[in-house]
């Protein structure tokens, strides 16, 4: 295979994976996130490769020869993929409209509007941030829990149109098309990074950021949560279990060397998330020294004016002892004043840090519009955002469409361009829930729940079929008579051991801790208060979340248990004999 | 004799002007903050100043236009840069009413403000609300320009792909259909195997099957 067409096969299996954007990954967070992926990402993604290239099928095919019983495993692949695309895509949705929001000056987000009578700003805004209120109010327009539907907005819902067409217009025609695609989507987002990381460092405060990245918490290593949370990022992020890694990989020729595809897949994982957390570290150092600077100048204010100082007298450096020197001189006003002094502090900004769609859109909005130049790197880093997102959904359209290619009934019918339009138009049809009002709180259960403990169990399976099904030593000559090499102990003893081990321990962390908690809990937008209050998921949005996980786990026995049903019954019409 | 009438004058002052007088209203200047190392010294001549802009808002008021610097009146100025002041009547025995200043300084706020190279939150009248100015809306939003755009662009490039797909496939469809026509046509003439005629292979007066090599060209020649 020439050097292009290798770099293209490469390239797709790095679109199979799922990047959110870019990561905040504290040093803390870090070293569970290497060693997870050492332990976890990188022996099942070579799993998958190797399953794929042995089998030269795509997901649903390659189990079905690894055992009739395991078609399921496919099926189910296929089911997360779509639910994936069908929630995904809502991000790219809302990169598309910051994007086209990044024309203007002032940016939208920066200013608050003003009320009614022209005489202050909104009360909303006020109690929020500008940020804050142009994202659940003028994108969102969030109602105040999941119950309050709305309707569909048409500003949003304008938007999805748009990026489902975009993800047709790559798909259109099937893997000649995306090959072409995912040199852009893959390379891009690397330009725009190498950009801001440039930027990032110059900004006032980013030193902050960094050195906040590179301080090891300990104690922050202790808690299990860090682990979880590394070890269910890098599931997602390599694009385990979704059939897509197969499905590139059944295109490869039977001699290539698969484990170094994984390896090298891997460590470029790991880089770009280490790199990708530099420039957002910078980016968040310099949000949290403006913001800490800003306390500051409030709260200087406020002792300017209630104790009539010279304007000018009180500064950062000098606040402490003035503040003593006051309290001391004048108790009775200090006491009244006391309440309104807020407790400035770096450590508490830089310490809310937040993942996942969070991060992109609120803190690095908030970060760009106190850079100059605003506007350019606004648009910049959504641009950044969107090619991130489509490349995705690029890599789990071509996981959904090469089974339903592939298969004579569904294509005898229908061209591709025409499977793949009617694939596009469903799951836009079923995305246009998120644009209601209540739309962002199904974003956060499909978020949360459609892909996690799915895919943990479908890679269960998969270790175990590789390993104790189909037969470890079997699979290992196979791919010794394919690729040359023999199979690694290393390789053995994760597939067989650890790797299902962890993903055991896993799910029993997430069930325990749903079973602790009682009941699942989401966050809601109070728009009175101005922040997040925590709030009980109804019944029928618990029912959904069952339906979600169930949709994609119960294929895997409800197939086994169809083929042993059917077979069962042709060897008894082959043999009537009782 | 003048002590007295000075005497006088002040304790009026005093009367009507202290903080949280009757129609008073607080002022408070924040030059530093503003203005930085270009800041001025806050002294009785920028008070002159202060109370001349009032007067000239107080004139544009109607029934107000006799309105004289004197008759606003100044007090408790602090360190912070911030006083009282008040606007009497003519006969300078009681204030104007609170409303009738707001307003007047409302409608006057820009010319004040930049008098002093101040803007609406470094000179704050306490308890007069700065108008804020409204944004500047475009008739029709941005986004939706840049939304049209590229939506065209998208729509235009699916239409081209699926358009090309469609004339592709029909072209493959008239290939195998242009070698049946011939295949009938020359269906009395020559015999098809495979679809390839049977001509290159006719027999010439004899059963010599062309397919294999004659006896001559069996050897290549040195």
């Amino acid at each position: 295979m020439d050097p292009v067409e290798e770099l293209e096969l490469f390239l797709k299996m790095w679109a199979a994976a799922h990047w959110r954007g870019p990561k905040s990954l504290p040093w803390s967070f870090l070293v569970p996130y290497v060693i997870m992926l050492v332990v976890e990402g990188m022996p099942l993604l070579y799993l998958e490769l190797a399953v794929g290239q042995r089998m030269r099928q795509g997901s649903i095919g390659a189990w079905r020869t690894i055992s009739p019983y395991l078609s399921g495993v496919g099926i189910a692949s296929l089911v997360v993929s779509f639910l994936v695309s069908v929630y995904y895509n809502v991000i790219n949705t809302w990169s598309l409209w910051y994007l086209f929001h990044s024309f203007q000056d002032p940016l939208p987000w920066s200013v608050c509007p003003l009320n009614g009578n022209h005489t202050g700003y909104d009360e909303e805004c006020e109690k929020a941030s500008s940020t804050q209120y142009f994202w659940y109010r003028k994108t969102l327009n969030i109602s105040p829990s999941i119950q309050e539907n709305g309707g569909v907005q048409w500003e949003p819902a304008l938007c999805l149109i748009l990026a489902w067409l975009i993800v047709y217009l790559c798909i259109l025609r099937g893997t000649e098309s995306t090959g072409k695609v995912v040199y852009f989507t893959a390379s891009m987002p690397y330009f725009v990074l190498i950009i801001y990381l440039i930027r990032g460092l110059t900004l006032h405060g980013a030193s902050n950021g960094l050195v906040y990245m590179f301080t090891p918490k300990v104690e922050q290593l202790a808690n299990p949560k860090a682990w979880i949370n590394a070890a269910t990022q890098i599931f997602f992020s390599l694009g385990l279990g979704c059939g897509g890694l197969i499905a590139f990989a059944s295109y490869n020729e039977p001699s290539n060397n698969c484990q170094k595809h994984a390896i090298i897949v891997s460590i470029i994982n790991s880089t770009t998330a280490i790199f990708s957390s530099i420039v957002t570290f910078s980016i968040y150092g310099f949000k949290a020294t403006f913001n800490y600077e800003n306390c500051l100048k409030k709260v200087i204010l406020l002792l300017t004016n209630s104790f009539e100082l010279e304007d000018g007298f009180l500064t950062a450096s000098n606040l402490e002892e003035v503040k003593d020197y006051l309290a001391s001189t004048y108790p009775s006003k200090y006491s009244e004043v006391f309440p309104h002094i807020r407790n400035c502090s770096l450590e508490s900004e830089l310490d809310t840090a937040v993942q996942g769609t969070g991060l992109a859109f609120i803190v690095y909005t908030e970060a760009i519009k106190n850079m100059d130049v605003s506007q350019l790197w606004s648009v910049l880093y959504f641009f950044m955002l969107l090619t991130l997102g489509m490349g995705s959904m690029v890599g789990t359209g071509t996981a959904i469409l090469t089974p339903l290619t592939d298969s004579k009934v569904i294509s005898s019918y229908l061209p591709k361009e025409a499977i793949s339009g009617l694939v596009c138009l469903i799951s836009c049809a079923i995305g246009m829930v998120f644009t209601m009002e209540a739309g962002n709180y199904w974003f956060d259960i499909f978020n949360d729940y459609a892909a996690t403990l799915s895919l943990l169990l479908i890679v269960l399976v998969e270790t175990i079929a590789v390993c104790y099904v189909y037969g470890l030593k079997r699979f290992g000559s196979d791919l010794q008579a394919m690729t040359g090499r023999t199979l690694n102990w290393y390789w053995k003893a994760m597939w067989a051991f650890v790797s299902p081990v962890l993903i055991i321990s896993l799910f029993v962390f997430y069930l325990s801790d749903y079973i602790l908690t009682g009941t699942l809990q989401y966050q809601a937008w109070d728009a009175t208060q101005g922040h997040v209050v925590t709030k009980d998921y109804p019944t029928y949005a618990l029912a959904v979340i069952g339906i979600l996980v169930a949709s994609s786990t119960m294929c895997i026995p409800l197939v086994a248990l169809g083929t042993f049903v059917t077979r069962h019954f042709r060897s008894r019409a082959k043999f009537p004999l009782a | 004799m003048l002590w007295p009438l000075f005497f006088l004058v002040t304790t009026i002052h005093a009367e009507l002007c202290h903080p949280d007088a009757e129609n008073a209203f607080k002022v408070r200047l924040s030059i530093r903050t503003a203005l930085g190392d270009k800041a001025y010294v806050w002294d009785t001549d920028e008070e002159y100043l202060f109370r001349a802009m009032v007067a000239f808002s107080m004139r544009k008021v109607p029934n107000r236009e006799t309105t004289e610097i004197s008759h606003v009146l100044l007090c408790n100025v602090t360190q912070r840069v911030s006083f009282w002041f008040v606007v009497t009547d003519p006969s300078k025995n009681h204030t104007l009413p609170a409303a009738e200043v707001q307003s007047a300084i409302r409608m006057n706020r820009n010319r004040i403000n930049s008098a002093f190279f101040l803007d609406d939150n470094t000179l704050e009248f306490l308890k007069i609300p700065a108008t804020l100015a409204p944004p500047t809306d475009a008739s029709v939003p941005v986004w939706i320009i840049v939304f049209g755009v590229i939506f065209c662009i998208v729509v235009v490039a699916i239409t081209l792909l699926v358009l090309s797909g469609i004339r592709q496939r029909r072209r493959n469809n008239k290939g195998p259909l242009g070698v049946e026509d011939a295949e009938d046509k020359c269906e009395n003439i020559i015999t098809i195997e495979n679809g390839i005629p049977c001509d290159p292979l006719d027999t010439k007066g004899g059963h010599i099957n062309d397919g294999f090599l004659t006896e001559d060209e069996r050897l290549t020649p040195l």
